[in-house]
């Protein structure tokens, strides 16, 4: 049941660490980091495919300075992925910390450790290595069944199943079907057909990876690290160094962003096995070109679609293949890919007679690509989106009708989205309230504006899911201070996102207190319950859940405590946010006594843990709308306003869930009209710098809105959502579409350059 | 990144200069380029203490010093009446404030960057840069020049009564121009100067103001006779053919504006 | 090794450096940790701190070069900053925060340029500050109040 009278929850209250953040307090790894750590440097491979014949360090060594180097001759050989999954993990083991056989042009073939950073870049140059260097697959079109072999290895492994052969450069393969597709298509009276393509964009977090390790006091390995995965970290580090994971202890403080970069132990292991190897404490710091050469961006996916509709717009099947560049490593490879369709496809259940949806995910001599904000749906989105933009300009349909014909709306079940329900489903609400707030019918014709400027509109409406489901776990530990106030910990990782404040506003709202008397704590593998972290839209559905659970239990115990005190039976308590009541005696108990109480003599800890996780993944929807002004001469896209309307259900902290969508937006916007990758030597992007891979500024994104229309999930913590993700998806779509009103032309490749569409004009 | 073995702030333009005769000796000027350099320099050379960083204005003449920046150039209110706003057009887009506070205009003319908007801007005016032992060079031929181990002074803008204007593309608003452009017209003449081609700026185009004034056809036909003549190229920003499409849009849109201030 | 003489945070301090060190690496290693790195090539805006009361990029500074100088790092305008970044927090526009120390200084020096900026001249001034998370939108949001606060606040003083 909804209801409205919340106090905490709905409240824009701000972030937790928010003064902390603003007025620049050490919080990060690099700030917490003890001073004095060895500084440890990358030797990276400029091939793309080549084997070390001969590596030699010993000059090298020799730098002052210099504490050791190492090379694959001093590694352990078992393969592990650095993914941060939930075990078995999806992604095949197929990397070594460091491999005689390097797969593509960034690849790690020396791990420097040194005093400082001056005296490891210098041994860096003195390392001679000799390769034999081998043809490359560069284009993911020709990976499959290729002659060369990105992982010829034999003791490749996958942990799951998941219809992968690494004999034919293949990580994952899948075909689903719901009706018959063909019959379908050949009965409607309008069939489009399209192939869309998305580059590996990057997610430049503004702190670039980064992992201190050292050898705490029992001997057991320290890691602090910023990432969202603390749990998967540990395991990952265990695997890859065979040492029992209750010997490591992974934390991290505050994050500078993450996006999914930070779902995957990037550059954990290096410093891990330095300090196992030196016993010594180790640091290593990723360049913004290392971060932009060997991260974990977003897929490439090229994702051909075929539609069948009737002449009245009634969208009858949809056909979608999609091929996936996992890159050099399998990384989210076979589970990105499943997202192009599974949250594409949905959206149109309203009329879907019929779906099928193909992938193959393919390894590349390429920097192996990870997960980002939309994990797939983003490019599925863009191709499905289009493709039913496409439709209605065909039909001479306005594009925001031929949606409220087909959409998903609340009560229907998915086919498409694993028959999973849409219990809360708002996206009809969302479409008119975007209409109505953006002025569609004033901004969607096409406007001249004088010396080759036209303006005009675009639309796209987006799904993504709350939670893998029955896989996700999350949990909270919520206990209570001796001055009536609680402590939350987690494991779940706040990013920038604000989790830490949204669950203590749950925690607020269960236990009838303010949001400023619940301390928050996490993650720190050591100390936090279990959380598979921070990804996948998780932690507000998930871990919020959790959180609800635990408070649920503590106030139980609470009353139990107080019931004792009181001299009554528990169930004749109740419990006042402030103290425990006796019904009978009408006596109270503040929480105060009750937690000196457990203090003293007790049996009974006035705490209480949850683990929560789900059998569906409740998707939050959307609807965006772009107005562009575009200069006909030049090309160039300028975005006049975006505006959206997105149902994340109930708004846990509608400031931050603004925030999230007004960022995600930001980055969509990016993607499709600047952020380029462009292979150079090697396939090494060219775009290895802030300089040459721009993101947005402030004066590249107009003026952007963004409302909500809430819904109630009855699965979500006071009936939320997620939020995190979704919000990327809508401007690829809705950008394509306005500069297909202003030019005449469908773009079905990102980025959208200025270049590409002044030429093509011209040409005419 | 740069190495550096000892820097020194020049106490003269006598000691800065003989400094800056040994080969691995540099002039250091706001830095930003120089840094990412994997150079390894000797000694570097520091010009702050020598007055260098003032925009001096007399009747007839700017005189910039060689450690101006170029937020200096964006803000000076004689460079804003006496370009009709073109010098903070031409500069406003570089990066961001921070960084124009540390580019000077003399690192910016002596790298004779391709990209440079701050030599376009200039080469479209009558302009001189003065060196310590080259004496007063015009700026379209110190752009020419190789460099050598000579000292810019400073830049010399005379006060020429004329118009200006300036347009630039970018794919991003603070990224590097794809194709950058600056049209004045003084002396009696047209001058269309293209920059970021991608090689550096050159002066395309010069020519007496047509008989019938900037109009529409006039500004047309120019503008198409500095893309013909305009040697272009291609890297990640544009194709050779695009910068030379733009060519012709930008020089019709500055002439245009030209005739609006003129 | 040279030995440098700079006023930190309103502080005479001596530096031992080599000439090639940055001025970022050397606020951080004298305790200004609110200094951050976010590239290579003066693009992020991120280490943003003030030199003579001029916002300056200290990743692309040689350290020497603040010889004689007046520095200051967010750690040494608190208070400053304290004034307006309450209403950036209400609108949650922090995010991840990593931006914000370079953020809120090239704001501080804004502010003191220009007391009244219109958005535009916001948006402008503070181009050279990247964020990724934000979309930059409810940063806008929170300068903008800041404003109209201070606004209405003198206006009662007029009454």
């Amino acid at each position: 049941m909804q209801n409205n009278e919340y106090k905490a929850v709905g409240c824009s209250v701000r972030k937790k660490d928010a003064m902390q953040l603003l007025l620049g307090k050490p919080v990060y790894t690099e700030d917490v980091a003890p001073k004095g750590a060895l500084v440890v440097k990358l030797l990276r491979s400029p091939h793309a495919n080549a084997m070390v014949r001969s590596i030699r360090t010993d000059i090298a060594k020799k730098v002052p300075g210099v504490v050791d180097v190492f090379t694959w001759e001093d590694v352990p050989t078992t393969r592990f992925a650095i993914a941060g999954q939930t075990y078995p993990e999806p992604s095949p083991y197929d990397r070594l910390i460091l491999d005689r056989h390097v797969r593509f042009s960034g690849d790690p073939v020396a791990i420097i450790a040194a005093e400082d950073e001056k005296s490891a870049k210098k041994a860096m140059n003195l390392i001679k290595v000799e390769y034999d260097v081998l043809p490359a697959v560069l284009d993911l079109h020709t990976a499959l069944d290729n002659p060369t072999l990105v992982h010829p290895e034999e003791d490749w492994f996958p942990p799951c199943e998941v219809g992968g052969d690494p004999k034919r450069n293949l990580v994952a393969s899948e075909v689903n079907t719901d009706g018959d597709v063909d019959a379908v298509m050949a009965a409607c009276d309008v069939v489009l057909e399209n192939t869309y393509h998305t580059k590996a964009f990057n997610q430049t977090m503004m702190e670039t990876f980064r992992t201190y390790t050292s050898l705490d006091r029992y001997g057991r390995l320290h890691v602090i690290s910023s990432t969202q995965i603390v749990f998967h970290t540990r395991r990952i580090l265990s695997r890859a160094l065979g040492i029992p994971k209750n010997r490591i202890r992974v934390e991290k403080p505050r994050i500078g962003g993450g996006f999914g970069a930070k779902q995957s132990a990037v550059c954990e292991i290096y410093p891990a096995f330095v300090t196992m190897k030196t016993g010594r404490p180790a640091q290593i710091i990723y360049t913004r070109e290392e971060s932009q050469i060997a991260g974990s961006p977003r897929h490439e996916m090229e994702i051909r679609v075929k539609v069948g509709a009737d002449r009245n717009g009634r969208i009858r099947a949809l056909d979608l293949y999609t091929l996936s560049n996992t890159g050099a490593y399998g990384e989210h490879g076979p589970t990105t890919v499943g997202l192009s369709g599974h949250k594409s496809i949905p959206l149109y259940t309203g009329s879907l007679e019929a779906w099928r949806f193909g992938y193959d995910v393919v390894y590349t001599n390429t920097q192996a690509a990870g997960a980002y904000r939309g994990y797939g749906a983003t490019q599925g989105i863009f191709a499905v989106e289009s493709i039913v933009n496409e439709l209605a300009e065909k039909l001479g349909m306005d594009p925001t009708r031929i949606r409220e014909m087909n959409m998903v709306k609340e009560g229907m079940l998915m086919p498409a989205y694993y028959n999973e329900p849409a219990n809360a489903c708002a996206l009809d609400r969302c479409m008119a309230h975007c209409r109505e707030m953006f002025g569609w019918e004033e901004k969607y014709p096409v406007r001249d504006m004088g010396g080759g400027k036209v303006r005009t509109a675009g639309v796209a409406m987006a799904m993504q899911g709350s939670c893998i489901s029955n896989v996700d776990v999350g949990s909270a530990d919520v206990a209570l201070t001796e001055d009536g106030t609680y402590t939350l910990r987690i494991g779940a990782a706040d990013m920038g996102t604000g989790c830490d404040t949204i669950l203590a506003q749950m925690v607020a709202e269960s236990m009838e207190c303010r949001v400023e008397d619940v301390a928050v704590f996490g993650a720190d593998t050591d100390a936090s319950p279990y959380d598979s972290g921070s990804y996948a839209s998780s932690t507000t559905y998930i871990t919020g859940k959790a959180v609800e659970k635990a408070c649920t239990d503590l106030k139980k115990t609470i009353c139990r405590i107080g019931a004792e005190l009181l001299g009554c039976t528990p169930e004749e308590t109740c419990f006042e946010g402030s103290c425990v009541r006796c019904l009978s005696s009408n006596k109270t108990v503040p929480l105060c006594d009750i937690a000196y109480k457990t203090q003293v003599g007790s049996v009974c800890a006035a705490q209480a843990s949850a683990t929560h996780s789900s059998p569906i993944s409740p998707p939050p929807f959307m609807v965006g709308m772009v107005e562009i002004e575009l200069d006909k001469l030049t090309g160039q896209v300028t975005v006049l306003d975006y505006m959206a309307v997105v149902d994340c259900g109930t708004p846990i902290n509608p400031a931050l869930a603004r925030i999230q969508a007004e960022g995600g937006i930001v980055q969509g916007i990016g993607h499709t009209l600047m952020e380029n990758i462009t292979p150079g030597y090697g396939g090494r992007p060219m775009e290895a710098s802030l300089l040459q891979y721009k993101i947005p500024t402030r004066l590249d994104m107009g003026r952007l809105k963004v409302e909500f229309e809430q819904s109630y999930e009855p699965t979500g913590p006071f009936g939320a959502k997620s939020i995190g993700e979704i919000v990327i998806n809508t401007p690829a779509p809705a950008i394509a579409h306005a500069i297909y009103r202003a030019t005449g032309k469908w773009y079905r490749e990102l980025p959208i350059l200025p270049q590409q569409i002044a030429m093509e004009l011209a040409e005419e | 990144m740069v190495t550096i073995q000892k820097y020194v702030r020049a106490q003269s333009l006598e000691e800065a200069y003989t400094l800056n005769q040994a080969r691995q000796n540099r002039i250091i000027g706001g830095m930003l380029w120089l840094k990412m350099s994997e150079l390894r320099i000797g000694t570097a050379i520091d010009l702050c203490d020598l007055g260098l960083d003032t925009i001096e204005e007399t009747d007839e003449e700017f005189r910039i010093g060689a450690m101006a920046t170029l937020r200096m150039l964006e803000t000076h209110q004689g460079l804003a009446r006496y370009t009709g706003g073109a010098a903070a057009e031409a500069v406003g887009s570089i990066v961001g404030v921070q960084f124009r506070n540390m580019a000077t205009v003399g690192g910016s003319l002596w790298g004779r960057f391709g990209f440079s908007d701050v030599l376009t801007l200039f080469m479209a005016m009558d302009s001189y840069v003065e060196l310590y032992k080259g004496g007063i060079v015009p700026l379209a031929r110190f752009a020419a020049m190789k460099p050598d181990r000579d000292l810019l002074i400073r830049l010399i803008i005379k006060k020429v009564p004329g118009s200006f204007a300036y347009q630039s593309m970018r794919n991003q608003r603070t990224d590097l121009p794809v194709l950058a452009c600056a049209v004045s017209h003084w002396g009696g003449r047209v001058r269309i100067v293209v920059g970021a081609r991608p090689h550096k700026a050159v002066l395309v185009l010069e020519e007496a103001l047509p008989e019938g004034g900037l109009t529409p056809g006039a500004a047309k036909a120019l503008a198409r006779k500095a893309a013909a003549a305009a040697v272009t190229g291609t890297n990640l920003r544009g194709s050779a053919a695009y910068r030379t499409h733009l060519i012709r849009v930008l020089a019709e849109r500055g002439i245009l504006a030209l005739g609006g201030k003129a | 090794m040279m030995e440098i003489k700079l006023k930190l945070n309103g502080k005479a301090v001596t530096g031992h450096i080599e000439p090639d060190v940055l001025l970022i690496d050397l606020l951080r290693s004298l305790g200004c940790q609110s200094v951050k790195r976010g590239c290579e090539t003066s693009n992020c805006g991120l280490c943003t701190v003030l030199m003579d009361g001029r916002p300056v990029l200290s990743c692309s500074m040689l350290a020497v070069r603040a010889d004689g100088h007046e520095v200051y790092t967010l750690e040494g305008l608190t208070k400053e900053a304290e004034a307006f970044v309450g209403f950036i927090a209400d609108e949650g526009a922090d995010q991840c925060g990593f931006c914000n120390p370079g953020y809120v200084m090239n704001t501080i020096a804004l502010l003191r340029e220009n007391p009244d900026p219109t958005d535009e001249e916001i948006l402008a001034y503070l181009a050279g500050n990247l964020c990724r998370c934000s979309g930059y939108e409810g940063q806008l949001r929170g300068i903008r109040r800041f404003l109209n606060s201070r606004k209405a606040q003198g206006e009662q003083h007029a009454e």
